[in-house]
């Protein structure tokens, strides 16, 4: 089993409403690997970011995905979340009088629950909240705040990363954590991500940009394109990517069929 | 949202408060006339001139008509058909705790009331109505260290007659309203508290409500007195056996907030909310209202989850100068609860201040309505209203209405109000279960995010309390 990937992803296809957005995804990740994700608007990076996390918007209609060995589509989001999958938000939610760190803690102590741990009490978890919130330069006043409610952009990117640090999971999938930020906000988020890295983590970081992968360095890059990877290298095919445009992939692209542009959002 | 086969088979936690204790009871036959009202009154050995309020009260009553503004459906109640009066059977008059029907105890114990005096949490005190009767006020003679009278309302009428009767109707009068009038007639125990001036009450009192007994109603008066410059807490909590058949609870409450008081009065209802296709369960048709003269205020403040249908509007009467009047309520409606809630906020004085804040939560089947008046009057110069009304639907059954009045009879006054009906939005649970909680406890965390400014308000260890109880009583709203 050392060798096995973490996670496998076998033509995998899927819909939302009537419209198919992901038409057979091969992606192999194993653990200790980053592996980054490009692709223009509309290729379907978000969608399979979702489908991985169990978003039940979208029906999977061919295919499937292992996870440690287990078939994963099978599993309730938060099932999920227990096996240790981590989604950092494109969009993080806002969740209105619940506390930030009451929500993070009770998230721990659920999983930790599900996973025969002992749950850790409130003071053990401040400690550990606090040393995390350090990593990512997030002022402690974020503590008792609400959930990402009135939080600016790149703060939500912020605590998005922050509840990563916490959770540990064993596969981090970042949708597009860097859009929005500026190139200060980048750096802290990009150091953040990389002290999680381990030999026992993988990462799946989606990105539009090269910029990224500056400071996250990935060891594969994919590159989608209506709702296939069109492309697989290392991480010089992001500057590739950088130089020639997305339309350099698109052109060695099969006739596509979806309407580009079109958001599974 | 997205049905979920595994929340929809998780099993709905039964009714908690649910079982019946065996007690003998003393009852009076069931129906109701002038006989049955000298019957209760002279069970309690009452004076004459509480006799005749209650005789006039009935002979009020039945010239009144059922209201059916409200905005909920029942079959019709047959006031001929309930037992107007319950009371658990002595086997001797009380000197003391001790003395208590040990079942009426253990029930108390198995509702986590803290009846033995040493085994209070410190602060809180607690009257407790079981059926009809007062059975027990604890701490009684701490409180009357300070002057202050904390007793079940029959002991009140024995021991301080001339208060009652100086107080009584005074802000709720017998001709208020059909259910008040009701309850005029027959009301058969319930609080009574007294704060002297000055004096700020040291402990949160309590009164916990229990029905027991098949068949009756329930119908209790609290009345509270806050004389100049006191403060007083006052928490009032209720649960019911599982009964298939509805039963009347007709409540009344008076507060009198005299020049500069201070009255906090919280409620915990839990009545039997009936099955999940709406048999049984209490109609909580309930008249509380309270009067704060010159520089006083009252707050209300309220968690209703229970009952099948809950009609009350805790108001205040803003007679005093820069009086102020506060609502805050969280009402929750699932699978078959009907509830139409509210306050009248009554602007007199001059720079009165109101607030309301009121957040309904609707689930299953469960029909949520807000109904609100602000009424500000021509002399009422400088008053403020502002009013906060969220609505928050869970699934797609459920329905939230809201029917708020405003009257504002001068120009120098302002009123403002917001709404906002949202769903609990799939992305929201998402989130949640993404992170690791189950689909029940995302919703119930986002349900107490949604309701932590009224929690807030809550003494702490009742925010507490219903917390669990908003948790529990949303077990099965997901799917």
């Amino acid at each position: 089993m050392a060798h096995a990937p973490m996670l496998e992803i076998k033509n995998l296809h899927a819909t939302v409403g009537d419209k198919e957005i992901l038409k057979g995804i091969n992606l192999s990740i194993h653990a200790g690997e980053v592996h980054a994700l490009m692709g223009p608007n509309g290729s379907g990076k978000s969608t399979l970011a979702q489908v991985l996390a169990g978003r039940e918007t979208y029906r999977v209609t061919a295919g499937e995905v292992r996870y440690e060995g287990k078939n994963l589509l099978e599993l309730p989001p938060e099932e999920r979340a227990v096996a240790g999958i981590f989604l950092a938000f494109q969009y993080p939610v806002e969740i209105p009088g619940v506390g930030n760190l009451y929500f993070l803690r009770t998230a721990l102590n659920a999983v930790r629950k599900r996973r025969g741990l002992e749950e850790l009490d409130p003071m053990d978890f401040l400690a550990l909240a606090k040393e995390r919130m350090k990593r990512v330069e997030l002022d402690q006043s974020f503590m008792n705040r609400s959930v990402n409610e009135g939080f600016s952009g790149g703060e939500k990117k912020r605590n998005e990363i922050f509840q990563l640090a916490v959770l540990e999971p064993k596969l981090a999938i970042l949708d597009e954590t860097d859009s929005g930020l500026d190139i200060d906000a980048l750096r802290i988020i990009a150091k953040g991500v990389n002290s999680l890295r381990s030999k026992d983590r993988a990462m799946l970081v989606i990105t539009h940009y090269q910029r990224l992968l500056d400071y996250i360095v990935p060891d594969r890059v994919h590159v989608m394109a209506a709702g296939r990877i069109a492309s697989s290298g290392g991480k010089e095919l992001a500057l590739e990517l950088e130089k020639k445009g997305y339309s350099w992939i698109e052109e060695q692209q099969p006739p596509k069929t979806g309407r580009p542009g079109a958001r599974a959002q | 949202m997205t049905a979920n086969a595994a929340v929809k088979e998780i099993a709905k936690r039964e009714y908690e408060h649910g079982f019946v204790t065996a007690v003998e009871s003393d009852s009076a036959p069931r129906g109701l006339n002038e006989e049955i009202i000298r019957f209760i009154s002279s069970k309690k050995n009452e004076p004459d001139f509480l006799l005749e309020w209650r005789l006039k009260s009935y002979r009020h009553w039945l010239k009144m008509k059922e209201p059916t503004w409200q905005n909920v459906q029942h079959a019709p109640i047959d006031y001929q058909d309930i037992i107007y009066y319950s009371a658990p059977k002595p086997k001797k008059s009380l000197t003391s705790l001790d003395e208590l029907d040990p079942e009426i105890l253990a029930t108390y114990q198995k509702l986590g009331i803290p009846l033995h005096e040493q085994k209070l949490l410190a602060g809180v005190a607690v009257d407790a109505v079981f059926d009809s009767v007062s059975v027990a006020t604890t701490f009684k003679e701490k409180l009357a260290e300070k002057g202050i009278i904390f007793c079940s309302f029959s002991e009140a009428v024995r021991n301080h007659p001339d208060l009652v009767m100086k107080y009584l109707g005074s802000v709720v009068p017998y001709t208020d309203n059909y259910f008040a009038t009701l309850n005029s007639a027959v009301f058969s125990d319930g609080s009574f508290c007294y704060v002297p001036k000055g004096v700020r009450c040291p402990m949160e009192l309590s009164t916990y409500f229990r029905i027991n007994a098949a068949d009756t109603g329930q119908f209790e008066r609290t009345l509270i007195v806050a004389d100049e410059g006191s403060y007083v807490s006052y928490l009032e909590g209720c649960t019911a056996p599982m009964r298939d058949k509805n039963q009347l609870h007709a409540a009344v409450v008076e507060l009198v907030a005299l020049p500069g008081a201070q009255i906090k009065y919280s409620t915990v209802q839990n009545w039997y909310p009936g099955d999940s296709e709406g048999r049984g369960g209490i109609f909580n048709f309930v008249t509380k209202r309270g009067r704060a003269s010159e520089n006083a205020k009252i707050s209300w403040t309220q968690v209703e989850t229970g009952s099948a249908i809950t009609w009350k509007y805790p108001s205040v009467i803003l007679q005093g100068d820069n009086s102020i009047g506060e609502f805050y309520s969280v009402a929750l409606t699932n699978h078959r609860q009907q509830a139409d809630t509210g306050t009248k906020m009554i602007h007199i004085g001059k720079n009165t201040r109101s607030t309301i804040l009121s957040k309904g939560i609707s689930a299953g089947r469960g029909q949520n309505t807000y109904r609100g008046l602000v009424k500000i009057q021509k002399g009422a110069t400088g008053a403020r209203n502002y009013t906060q009304c969220d609505s928050l639907l869970i699934g797609s059954h459920c329905g939230a209405h809201t029917f708020p009045y405003i009257e504002v009879r001068n120009n120098s006054s302002t009123a403002e109000h917001e709404a906002c009906t949202s769903k609990i939005a799939e992305d929201q649970l998402f989130y949640c279960r993404q992170r690791g909680l189950s689909e029940e406890d995302a919703v119930s965390m986002i349900v107490n995010g949604f309701c932590k400014e009224v929690f807030k308000e809550l003494p702490m260890e009742f925010a507490v309390e219903a917390q669990k109880l908003l948790s529990v009583s949303l077990e099965g709203a997901v799917g």
